[in-house]
């Protein structure tokens, strides 16, 4: 089973009774793993700190709890995070942070080995997925023994690599659950906070002592000319690329094992630290004043693997390997069908705007041929940025500031910026992507969706009724695969002097009842196809262009000048009719009619 | 450390590469294999260049190949098995479906797809094996069964005998898919025995 499935097993074996998070890549199949178990209470939060705090919550009630997110959100939960620190719990509380080093699926690659410096608190980190099994489970032993957090780092390679994982015996939590009241832990104004704040020191010198000792942190036999110190999926290239070595491979990142690393480093001839990302441990052994190679050799940006451990480390002995021959790149793109698609294929013909993005699918939003976004930062900054552009630019920046955001990264941070907007007069337009679902991650439900975690009907935000509670005075709806419709909505609102709100509403092809659902596709006559490129701008999947030259043109009676014909393929066409539109010359008819 | 073998399974977001690579690491871990496979999801699965990558033997440590190490290569899509020649040494056998999916710049005209383009691997004196996966799989009745139909292929190359992935797609896929997605795979093992 991969690692998130193996986290999900391992949390239900631990007895953990209540789990929230937020989606996100690589953290997402955790809680729809954990959501199967019986007996757990699982949940999508609206966000990241949301989540923790429920997790904190349930914790302070006596059982045990865990919150997962990537590893931006542990930014948005930053604030409950650093603060559980001092209170403490009392079931088991765990923090899994999903690092993406590579960024395959992220906007940056932060390490967030640097949070359990940062907030005190003890980091564990496997390096594979049966590694994370039997970690996890020590992990909510050791929140309960010290009564602190436990933050619990996986990386893209622990979370989607799959292997061989057994299943273990049930725990129960050594708490009891019920109210009890402690609030010289739970409360924590200053007077308190300044007394757990000694208390969290206490707690990280127990913690050392515990990283000592106990076997998360184990020194392997080998060679001592080279020694390496090592953990997460790093100890796995060291493995490959120095079989002989000896290793002491680290399954606690922090705090670090003072003693055990000096009588370590004493007995190798050279020390290598090898981790990917920033140099944490590098630093952390360079202050204990234990000289080592670390970030001179080893790279400090995307991810590590064998060949580029090895490569570090012995220059000479990189094989020669075949050169790939120059292809057409294939980068992803917005789906065949997709809503979105009507959206920003109006706002790719919209002269002089700038469309302030966010984070989902639509993202996608910004590559060619549509091109129509011009900034993408974290989640909720598409309407917060496009209203600091507004008031830097004063009246240059009428209607032209369009910001666009999904209906789950809405929820999850884009309220407050509008109400931001609304409070503080902007007159710029927010266009909410309503497809019913957290599309990216691989559709979750959200709280606009209808149903929850385990596809039970839930309480659905009206979207419309919110921007009105919070006084947007122009909330539109749209059908964004009326491409005409939607240019005059979008036209209307950007002539306003007032913030507006457009509802972009369609659901995402790939939710399971669209799925299901018979598409009726669209067929190309292409003896009417004209060859203006009207489809083909609006780089669908299912479109292709096939170029001709004079000659071909001619023999298969077209004008000589025709440079070519659009097709479609009935197969990848989900018949959202958005080319149909723009052809002017009936080439693009619906499959039967 | 014993020898480790290392497959590599290339395609398309959407062509079912994660199922073909399941199937086949079931297969290894029933002969006796430890096994480790790693894949990629998120932003790139939608329509982008994905590749599953499995790796077996006695100890798998590390979830990713190296360049130079792929034993196979399997790719789903005509010019993304080129795109992984530098994973690929003399030895290395290439499983390739010659279904054509235009990637965007081709599909907008901007650029030709290159048809010629497994004249790269063949040009190394690697061996490649060509599959009409999407035509075979429309023949025993679902396209989307391509990607066993290229199971099927590749587990020529393999020890384990047929039954093996037949027990497997038998356990492991949808009741309603199994019929077809057996009959796809002995029409693939049958392409290249």
């Amino acid at each position: 089973m991969s690692g998130n499935e193996a986290i999900a097993l391992a949390a239900y074996e631990a007895g953990v009774k209540v789990a929230s998070g937020y989606p996100g890549t690589p953290s997402t199949e955790i809680m729809e793993n954990l959501s199967r178990y019986e007996g757990v209470y699982t949940e999508w939060a609206p966000n990241e700190k949301v989540g923790l705090e429920v997790a904190i919550g349930a914790s302070f009630a006596g059982v045990r709890a865990l919150a997962t997110m990537k590893h931006v959100g542990v930014n948005v939960a930053a604030d409950p995070l650093f603060t559980a620190s001092y209170t403490g719990g009392r079931g088991g509380l765990v923090v899994l942070t999903a690092d993406d080093p590579e960024m395959h699926s992220s906007q940056n690659e932060q390490d967030n080995r640097n949070y359990a410096y940062a907030a005190k608190l003890p980091m564990l980190e496997p390096s594979d997925p049966s590694e994370a099994k039997t970690l996890l489970k020590e992990a909510f032993e050791l929140s309960e023994r010290l009564d602190t957090p436990v933050l619990f780092r996986i990386t893209t390679r622990v979370a989607h690599v799959k292997g061989v994982v057994s299943k273990g015996e049930m725990m129960t939590s050594a708490a009891t659950c019920g109210i009890e009241k402690m609030p010289a832990k739970f409360v924590m104004l200053p007077g308190n906070a300044r007394n757990r704040r000694k208390v969290v020191e206490e707690r990280m010198g127990e913690l050392r002592k515990i990283a000592e000792t106990d076997e998360y942190n184990r020194v392997e036999a080998g060679d001592r000319k080279r020694g390496f110190i090592t953990g997460g999926v790093s100890y796995l290239y060291v493995k490959e690329a120095f079989p002989e070595a000896t290793v002491l491979k680290l399954g606690m990142s922090w705090p670090l094992p003072e003693e055990k690393i000096k009588a370590f480093a004493a007995t190798v001839d050279e020390l290598f630290v090898v981790e990917e990302l920033d140099p944490f441990l590098e630093h952390h052994i360079k202050a204990m004043g234990v000289a080592c190679h670390g970030k001179d050799c080893i790279p400090n940006q995307g991810e590590l693997n064998t060949a580029i451990v090895r490569k570090a480390i012995d220059p000479g002995s990189a094989p020669k390997l075949f050169s790939a021959p120059d292809l057409p790149m294939r980068p992803p793109n917005m789906c065949a069908g997709c809503p979105h698609r009507g959206v920003f294929y109006n706002l790719s013909r919209m002269k002089d705007i700038f469309v302030s993005g966010d984070i989902g699918c639509y993202t996608l939003g910004f590559l060619p041929p549509l091109s129509a976004m011009d900034s993408c930062v974290c989640m909720g900054a598409s309407v917060t940025i496009a209203h600091g552009m507004a008031k830097a630019l004063g009246a240059a920046g009428k209607g032209k500031l369009v910001s666009v955001i999904g209906d789950s990264t809405f929820i999850h941070s884009g309220i407050t910026g509008l109400i931001n907007s609304v409070y503080n007069n902007s007159a710029s337009v927010l266009i909410i992507l309503d497809n019913r679902i957290t599309a990216m991650t691989g559709q979750q439900n959200n709280p606009a969706s209808g149903c929850n975690i385990k596809g039970e009907p839930a309480n659905s935000i009206d979207l419309e009724e919110l921007c009105r509670a919070v006084g947007v005075k122009h909330v539109d709806e749209v059908n964004p695969h009326d491409i005409s419709a939607c240019k005059t909505a979008l036209k209307t609102a950007l002539d306003r002097d007032e913030m507006s709100v457009l509802i972009s509403r369609a659901p995402c092809v790939l939710i399971p009842e669209m799925k299901k659902a018979q598409h009726i596709p669209y067929l190309t006559t292409t003896e009417n196809c004209s060859g203006c490129r009207s489809c083909v701008q609006l780089g669908c999947p299912a479109i292709s262009w096939t170029p001709l030259t004079p000659e071909e043109a001619e023999a298969l009676g077209y004008k000589k000048k025709q440079k070519g014909f659009a097709v479609i393929t009935e197969v990848q066409c989900n018949g959202c009719g958005q080319c149909a539109a723009l052809c002017k010359f009936e080439a693009i008819n619906r499959k039967g009619e | 450390m014993g020898a480790i073998g290392n497959i590599l399974f290339s395609g398309v977001g959407g062509q079912g590469i994660l199922l073909a690579s399941e199937i086949t690491a079931y297969a290894l871990l029933s002969a006796g294999y430890d096994a480790k496979k790693s894949e990629v999801h998120g932003m790139a699965q939608r329509g982008g260049s994905v590749t599953a990558q499995l790796r077996y033997g006695e100890k798998v440590y590390s979830p990713l190949i190296e360049p130079g190490k792929a034993d196979i290569l399997v790719s789903f899509e005509m010019m993304e098995a080129a795109r992984y020649l530098p994973y690929l040494h003399k030895e290395s056998k290439v499983i390739v479906n010659t279904q054509q999916i235009k990637p965007p710049s081709v599909a907008m005209g901007q650029v030709a797809y290159p048809l010629d383009v497994l004249d790269a691997i063949t040009s190394q004196g690697i061996q490649v094996v060509t599959v009409a996966a999407f035509d075979i799989a429309r023949d025993v009745g679902e396209v989307k069964a391509a990607n066993v139909v290229m199971v099927g292929a590749m587990s020529n190359f393999l020890p384990m005998a047929a039954e093996v992935y037949e027990e497997i797609i038998n356990t492991r896929v949808p009741e309603r898919f199994r019929e077809v997605n057996i009959k796809a795979f002995r029409a693939g093992r049958q392409t290249s025995s």
